[in-house]
């Protein structure tokens, strides 16, 4: 279930993007703007062999196990699922920004996911045979549907408060700004239609609504908010290549 | 032991909202004035447009100490206080003008003398019988001098509705007579904005763009407003936003009698035998500071006023300082502002950008601007709505009980959605009571051991009545606005930390019942003025930063008119 969205990435909408990046660099925003471009520019970066290697888009897994990444993922992709052919919280990549925020702001709720998803994992193999992510979408709703009603008598804590715990984060990974790892390639805001960050918004622009050309750009693209020092290229190899 | 530095005129604790106004007229008057700030300077480029770094995360760069301190609640003593929530305030030069809505609001006539209007008008009876609630020491038309300084020195928009008694046509028609008009129109409206006025219009109501501490147009050497969308608990990337930290102390420090020192969490207030405060101790770095000042300003929130008087114990103040009669922290209250009702729109609304402070007003149901006769509580209602929408909040709409909160049918719900929603703000009259009052945690302490506050606190019946009335003249005009869905929420209770958090240090002639003179300076510790919405002991309909600007400048201005009386 999860692997349909791979087509979608290789759509039409990534080479408009493959341009308009390329563009950019050509403005001479140069490597500070490169740099911080969002996940949908990696495969522009290897097209382009003048940038150096830092470009390339990785995702580790900061804190979450494996197992813990897949039964998360799962859930999250029944939360906001994509079956209707549209990107959903996995497409934008909304386990990575909750990962990646575990390690941090979210550190609080580390120990409720170690908890929650285990008990997933373990009331998946009792009703179902399976670990949660190997079980089919009408499978996990139906989990989920328990979940959220408290009709998990095994469940160690008030499924509730899991569920509404994840469907926040799936929600702030899914709509956040690029930079923290979610709403990958802008899905999340294309999917509500907000036009994305500007840095001015005139009355012509807002009477557009969703009609208003996607400005897709994080806010750290934006020159006044990079974190990257102005300077020259050369000086700014070998940096990180955080997943963004 | 502390480091003791050379003696100054004027300490000011807090360079936020108020004490960021008090030191011009303290340095114009040619006083030499330290302003200790517990946070740094922040630049437009720490303004990001960043949802989750402003919205979700609160702002982590900023509140190295307030986070520690965000204060506990409870109902009643019933329960037991538990810490949760954002923290309230700011630590940074500016404070919490950096990133607040800038709604800057006089407060009208009515608010400063609830008890005597309505007593005159209805009947003593009619004032809740468990209030504390007392007319303030002074009346609107003593503060509007010190408003109309305020809206010029920050640069206030608005469109008035009263200049010396004349109506005007496009301004609230409520509001007290104001000296002259603001200094920039109000900020321009929008296709829902319009929408909305139209509804009201047709309601019979007399709807306006409300005031705020934005540029409309270029002020001095600043921009109008570019309406991006992230002025909801965000600093503005082009210092459009009139917070103290790039008007008033930039415009004091011009002075050179001005100096900040950032970083410095102050400890306590000192006083010496003769119940006179000598000074202020602070920590910077690992270091303990004592600096000696002639008269002390105090101008942190209102919860770190309260709790550093507590804190500041001497023989002479055994329980805090200026709080030997035990008022310091009573007469609290947070302002009801929660209630709001929700709509949903038959078609998009193009509300993606725009700002809170870009709203129209309805002031016809707040204070006693309408007939309470035949009805069962005093006081009122403002109703606002406004633009202003960020992704993950716009995602996280209510689903009006239309569709499940998660799985396919509300990704298309919100999908559809998310652009056809509005909730409204409407601030209500909140009144003192007994039994609600702030005090020194028991149990939960900061980092460095200090007890939080605590608050004791819940809205009353006449709160709660005022929600229920409001709620339905808010949902008439949505519903006159062509709303297809109406969500109402409950309508108040316990009252949780608050930006809008008013009392514990009370303004009035009273000693018996209030900490602070008429003019702000304790009763009990002459040399030691408060600034803040800790001195106001009504809220209003409206949001309390300007008059707290208003009250600071004019408490720092006494200072400085009675200089040998207050400091000898």
């Amino acid at each position: 279930m999860n692997n349909k969205n791979k087509t979608h990435e290789k759509g039409d909408g990534n080479t408009e993007q493959a341009s308009l990046s390329r563009r950019n660099l050509l403005k001479g925003v140069g490597l500070t703007g490169a740099a911080l471009m969002t996940a949908g520019s990696a495969s522009v970066m290897a097209q382009t062999p003048a940038i150096p290697a830092r470009i390339r888009v990785t995702e580790a897994l900061e804190t979450l196990t494996a197992a813990e990444s897949a039964a998360l993922d799962a859930m999250c992709s029944r939360i906001l699922p994509s079956d209707d052919g549209t990107p959903g919280a996995h497409e934008a990549r909304a386990v990575h920004y909750i990962d990646r925020g575990l390690t941090s702001a979210m550190a609080a709720s580390r120990e409720q996911y170690a908890v929650g998803l285990a008990a997933l994992d373990t009331y998946a193999m009792q009703v179902g045979g399976k670990e949660f992510c190997l079980l089919t979408a009408d499978q996990q709703d139906s989990i989920i549907d328990a979940m959220t009603r408290n009709a998990i008598p095994e469940f160690p804590m008030l499924g509730t408060a899991f569920f509404n715990t994840v469907r926040t984060h799936t929600i702030d990974g899914t709509f956040s700004d690029p930079y923290y790892g979610g709403n990958r390639d802008f899905v999340g805001w294309d999917l509500i239609g907000y036009p994305g960050v500007r840095a001015v918004s005139s009355p012509g622009e807002i009477s557009q609504g969703r009609a208003l050309a996607p400005s897709r750009q994080s806010a750290y693209d934006m020159p006044p908010y990079t974190k990257d020092p102005v300077g020259p290229a050369s000086a700014q190899t070998g940096g990180a290549s955080h997943g963004h | 032991m502390a480091t003791e530095l050379p003696r100054t005129d004027v300490v000011v604790i807090g360079l936020g909202a108020v004490g960021g106004v008090a030191v011009l007229p303290l340095v114009n008057a040619g006083l030499n004035v330290i302003g200790l700030e517990a946070g740094g300077w922040m630049t437009t480029r720490d303004f990001a447009p960043d949802e989750v770094r402003n919205n979700l995360r609160d702002w982590p760069q900023a509140v190295p100490k307030a986070k520690n301190e965000i204060p506990t609640s409870r109902a009643n003593i019933n329960f037991e206080a538990v810490q949760g929530g954002g923290h309230p305030m700011m630590n940074g030069v500016g404070g919490t003008s950096l990133h607040y809505w800038a709604q800057s609001w006089r407060l009208n006539p009515w608010d400063f003398k609830t008890v005597s209007e309505t007593t005159r008008r209805y009947g003593a009876h009619r004032i809740p019988e468990d209030s504390t609630v007392e007319d303030w020491p002074i009346s609107y038309a003593d503060l509007e001098p010190w408003y109309d300084r305020v809206e010029y020195a920050l640069g206030v928009s608005g469109n008035a509705g009263n200049i010396n008694g004349t109506r005007q046509p496009n301004g609230n028609p409520f509001e007290g007579p104001r000296s002259r008009a603001y200094p920039m129109p109000g900020l321009r409206s929008s296709g829902f904005t319009d929408m909305m006025s139209e509804a009201a219009r047709q309601l019979g109501w007399q709807p306006f763009q409300g005031p705020a501490a934005i540029n409309s147009e270029v002020y001095g050497d600043r921009p109008g407003c570019f309406y991006h969308g992230f002025c909801d608990r965000g600093g503005c990337h082009v210092a459009a936003k009139s917070s103290t930290a790039v008007t008033t102390i930039p415009e004091a420090l011009k002075s050179g009698l001005l100096k900040v020192v950032t970083h410095a969490r102050v400890l306590k207030i000192v006083n010496d035998a003769d119940g006179r405060a000598t000074g202020v101790e602070y920590l910077s770095g690992n270091q303990v500071i004592f600096q000696p000042a002639d008269a002390v300003l105090l101008a942190s929130h209102t919860y770190e006023n309260t709790r550093l008087l507590l804190l500041s114990k001497s023989r002479e103040f055994a329980n805090g300082l200026a709080n030997n009669r035990g008022q310091v922290g009573q007469h609290y209250l947070s302002h009801h502002q929660g209630a709001p009702v929700i709509a949903l729109f038959p078609r998009n609304l193009n509300n993606w950008y725009g700002l809170p402070a870009q709203g129209v007003a309805i002031d016809e149901w707040a204070d006693d601007n309408f007939d309470h006769s035949d009805l069962d509580f005093i006081g009122g209602g403002n109703l606002w709505v406004h633009t202003d929408r960020k992704p993950i909040s716009a995602a996280k709409m209510s689903t009006f009980d239309l569709v499940p909160n998660w799985g396919a049918k509300w990704k298309a719900f919100i999908s559809e959605n998310a652009d056809r929603t509005n909730g409204s703000y409407i601030q209500k009259t909140t009144l003192p009571y007994r039994g609600n009052y702030l005090d020194l945690d028991p149990f939960v302490k900061d980092r460095l051991g200090f007890p939080v506050i605590r608050i004791t606190g819940e809205h009353r019946q006449n709160e709660l009545r005022i929600a229920a009335f409001t709620q339905d003249r808010m949902e008439e005009w949505y519903r006159a606005a062509g709303a297809a869905q109406i969500v109402r929420t409950a309508l108040g209770g316990p009252m949780g930390a608050s930006t809008h958090a008013y009392g514990g240090t009370r303004m009035g002639d009273n000693p018996e019942t209030n900490v602070t003179d008429r003019f702000g300076f304790a009763h009990e510790v002459k040399n030691l003025g408060v600034l803040g919405a800790s001195v106001m002991g009504t809220s209003g309909a409206r949001n309390p930063t300007l008059t707290a600007q208003a009250l600071a400048w004019r408490t720092a201005q006494h200072l400085v008119d009675n200089w040998d009386t207050i400091t000898r």
